[in-house]
């Protein structure tokens, strides 16, 4: 099985290159993350993130054959040989495949994740239907992996600006959650020519979301709640 | 070589859900805190509970914390500390209340209340029928937790060190702790994080174990850390083997799938928990729903071409009950195991999953040890929550869904007598001049080391030797022979040698200094098993099967250094109520 894999080192390295890998391996239902491990028995100076190994941790995402995705749940099966892995783009690398997230949580801190609620708690659990409870499903699953930001043109673009679609999605689970009474906050806060209008609606984040979450959607209904206010 | 120093009045260590809960009250509190996370908060394991939080909140069918705790006593197989659980089952209903007011969001019954579905070992009225007690949030309950408890978090201004490794607990002379030595991975920066309060909630070592639903980051660090100190770890034979772990793949398969209603069969198609445990069939105990597979496996009604698993069924609960209650489950069934489980049953085995053994402390999260022969002397300024502790609410079997219960009521109650400790505790003690010794000369031999074996190779020999000598069931000359093999792994650990001698965001030596706390585990549960004359719990003896109360009701404890075994008594009273009375254990 052959790799092709983004390597960089700044302590030793001018610029970056890609390095091939064999490695004796059938597919079989073996992942790419296991690949990965396999890889770095051999050569152990290879650097990645990984830890639940099961999609749910968001750790392990990079872009592999041109798209991004957690190599734990991608099998090896699907890919195309040989399997080409660079780090998620648009975000600065610190070594191989490990890029500095801090710019992604950045924006999403700027949206306030959590839930706010200024009446007192009841003694018990606040109320919510059936119903109500399911206007977040498809929002509150996000694991943050930022596959779908780091795929986003406009992010490349502005990354400093544009909150992107996983700090959009998020913002959107608030505004969506019938115990949360900030949502005027929440648009004010995101009624600005970058933060949230810079969604193009390309897509991109909806192709890739391994969790198959649509950041495309939530942030159309944003805009929606952001037109109705103003007309 | 100076190590630059930072001090706070609060370190933690581990941002799960028992580090998380307690930095929130402990930043809300005004203290200057430092968390420490080898990985993003979002990312440590806790994420990855799926069926529930166990509350006797009554939203479903009738329930108290009386039934609640008298069936944690029992799963314990009684060797759980009934001061502790009781103070556990009395406080869950107000931490899920304080959860769902954070923002974590449950699933909800019709009138709006939390929605709670039936788990294993959860009975109504001691012990006599399924009751609805765990709270849930579809199958992705620990996630739903976890990023609720992060936002709080950022909410508080919780001062986060992402990426940060604690490698060594400091302790002066007194045997007082004083904070840890840490690195940031990202720049292999070695800090002294000198605290008046050390809380360690660095979660689970399932990782010593070939099959593990467990991340890669559960590496036991906290209890390699307190071993390497001279702090015992207690109960360590008591690991739990989660029925449902997907065959080959090891991913988790929550016990919710049979609280919504499927159930185990074997080669014949027959549902064999019926045999084992007649009235609680598939929702017994897990030690005893994975005692049941393996004896089926073994007698030669296991499925598959090489007769080495069961089968899981839940077809029969239909899309709908699917869909919105196991989500996940089926995403991983059709990812690791190939199979839908809206039409096909999925291939499961028993799976190490869950470390009921730990660092010692008391249910105010203190973390205590024999001295000057008191057998729990408390150690000042070290503190203990969660998976890395044994405070010993599950003795020896964990039930399902107290674990994060576990996770946010020790984790409040440490912040709350960390905060009352400070107080009478103004000033930092002076740090010993050798406090960063034992990390630099690790980091040192391992920069060092010619020849050595790779961290892959000794940790594989480790994980062999685990999975071989210490499993589901335990055997006399199986165990002897575990514990000297493990023993000699642990000497090749001692010189494993990197390549990447890299300063930045070295992985290859994060994994060699996870080796020596995963080495230190799997020493002490291969010790203390080989050493427990009975079967309790989730440690089954082949040699003795039945449980000692004359000579075992009591807790284990390991000591590092020599690699010797204490015991302690339980604690058999509970705090306002009458003790629950050994009894025989059936379901």
């Amino acid at each position: 099985m052959k790799f092709r894999i983004y390597r960089y080192n700044p302590e030793t390295d001018t610029q970056p290159s890609m390095q091939s890998f064999d490695l004796n391996l059938e597919a079989g239902d073996a992942m790419l993350l296991d690949a990965l491990v396999m890889l770095k028995a051999q050569d152990d100076s290879l650097g990645f993130r990984r830890s639940c190994r099961e999609g749910v941790c968001g750790s392990d995402a990079m872009n592999i054959n041109g798209r991004n995705g957690l190599a734990c749940i991608t099998p090896l099966s699907s890919l195309k040989q040989p399997i080409e892995l660079r780090p998620l783009p648009g975000l600065p690398v610190i070594r191989d495949l490990i890029v500095d997230m801090t710019q992604f949580f950045k924006q999403y801190h700027s949206i306030k994740p959590y839930l706010i609620n200024n009446d007192p708690p009841p003694e018990t659990e606040r109320l919510q239907s059936p119903k109500e409870r399911a206007e977040i499903d498809g929002l509150y699953e996000c694991i943050l992996c930022a596959c779908c930001t780091t795929s986003c043109p406009s992010f490349w673009w502005n990354p400093d600006k544009f909150v992107g679609p996983s700090g959009l999605l998020q913002a959107y689970r608030f505004i969506a959650d019938s115990r949360d009474q900030a949502t005027a906050e929440r648009l004010d806060n995101l009624e600005d020519p970058y933060r949230l209008f810079r969604c193009h609606t390309i897509m991109n984040c909806v192709d890739v979301c391994p969790k198959e979450l649509n950041p495309t959607q939530a942030i159309g209904r944003i805009k929606g709640l952001m037109s109705k206010r103003t007309v | 070589m100076a190590v630059v120093k930072r001090t706070f009045d609060v370190v933690v260590v581990g941002a799960g859900g028992a580090g998380m809960r307690a930095a929130l009250a402990l930043s809300e509190a005004g203290l200057k805190v430092a968390v420490l996370s080898k990985v993003f908060p979002t990312r440590s394991h806790t994420v990855a509970a799926q069926g529930g939080i166990a509350a006797s909140l009554g939203n479903v069918s009738e329930d108290n914390w009386h039934w609640h705790m008298y069936d944690t006593v029992k799963g314990s197989d009684y060797l759980g500390d009934q001061d502790a659980i009781e103070f556990m089952c009395r406080a869950a209903p107000e931490v899920v209340y304080e959860l769902e007011h954070f923002g974590m969001p449950f699933d909800r019954t019709d009138s709006g209340k939390i929605y709670q579905r039936p788990f294993g070992g959860h009975m109504q009225d001691y012990g006599k029928n399924p009751v609805q007690r765990a709270c849930a949030a579809a199958d992705r309950t620990g996630h739903a937790l976890l990023h609720t408890l992060y936002q709080r978090n950022v909410q508080a201004n919780t001062n986060f060190f992402v990426e940060w490794m604690a490698l060594d607990l400091i302790r002066d002379q007194d045997g007082d702790v004083l904070g840890v030595v840490a690195m940031e991975i990202e720049t292999s920066e070695v800090m002294i994080l000198q605290a008046r309060a050390t809380l360690f909630a660095t979660g689970g070592a399932g990782r010593i174990f070939q099959a593990s639903t467990n991340a890669y980051i559960n590496t036991g660090d906290g209890l390699g850390m307190a071993a390497r100190a001279g702090i015992p770890l207690e109960d360590m034979e008591f690991f739990q083997f989660h029925p449902t772990g997907v065959h080959g793949a090891g991913v988790l398969i929550t016990e919710g799938v049979r609280g919504e209603g499927g159930y185990l069969i074997n080669k014949d198609g027959e549902r064999f928990m019926s045999r084992y445990a007649p009235n609680a069939k598939d929702l017994a105990s897990r030690d005893v729903v994975s005692r049941a597979m393996a004896t089926e496996i073994k007698e030669g009604r296991g499925c598959g071409k090489d007769a080495d698993h069961v089968l899981l069924k839940l077809d029969h609960l239909g899309e709908d009950v699917i869909s919105h209650r196991l989500p996940g489950i089926r995403e991983i069934a059709i990812k690791f195991a190939h199979v839908d489980p809206a039409k096909d049953p999925i291939p499961v085995v028993p799976t190490a999953h869950y470390m009921m053994g730990g660092i010692p402390t008391n249910y105010h999260g203190q973390v205590v040890a024999p001295y000057d022969g008191g057998p729990e002397e408390i150690v000042q300024g070290f503190y203990a929550v969660g998976e890395c502790a044994c405070v010993s609410v599950h003795g020896a079997n964990r039930l399902g869904c107290n674990s994060l219960l576990d996770l946010i009521v020790f984790g409040r109650e440490a912040a709350r007598q960390i905060i009352e400790d400070l107080k009478s505790n103004p000033h930092p003690k002076q740090l010993p001049s050798d406090a960063a010794d034992r990390s630099l000369s690790r980091l040192a031999r391992l920069e060092g080391q010619k020849n050595g074996e790779s961290v892959s190779e000794v940790g594989a020999a480790m994980r062999r030797v685990m999975q071989a000598h210490c499993g589901v069931f335990r055997f006399p000359d199986l165990l002897a022979e575990g514990v000297r093999k493990i023993y000699e792994v642990a000497e090749r650990a001692k010189c494993t040698e990197i390549k990447d001698k890299s300063k930045v965001f070295n992985t290859a030596r994060v994994e060699a200094l996870e080796l020596d706390n995963l080495i230190e585990v799997a020493q002490a549960t291969m010790t203390a098993a080989a050493a427990r004359q009975e079967s309790r719990g989730g440690h089954a003896r082949d040699d003795f099967p039945d449980r000692d109360d004359d000579n075992w009701l009591k807790h284990s404890l390991y000591f590092s250094e020599g690699r010797h075994l204490d015991y302690k008594p339980v604690r058999l009273k509970p705090l306002t109520v009458e003790t629950f009375p050994l009894k025989t254990r059936v379901y």
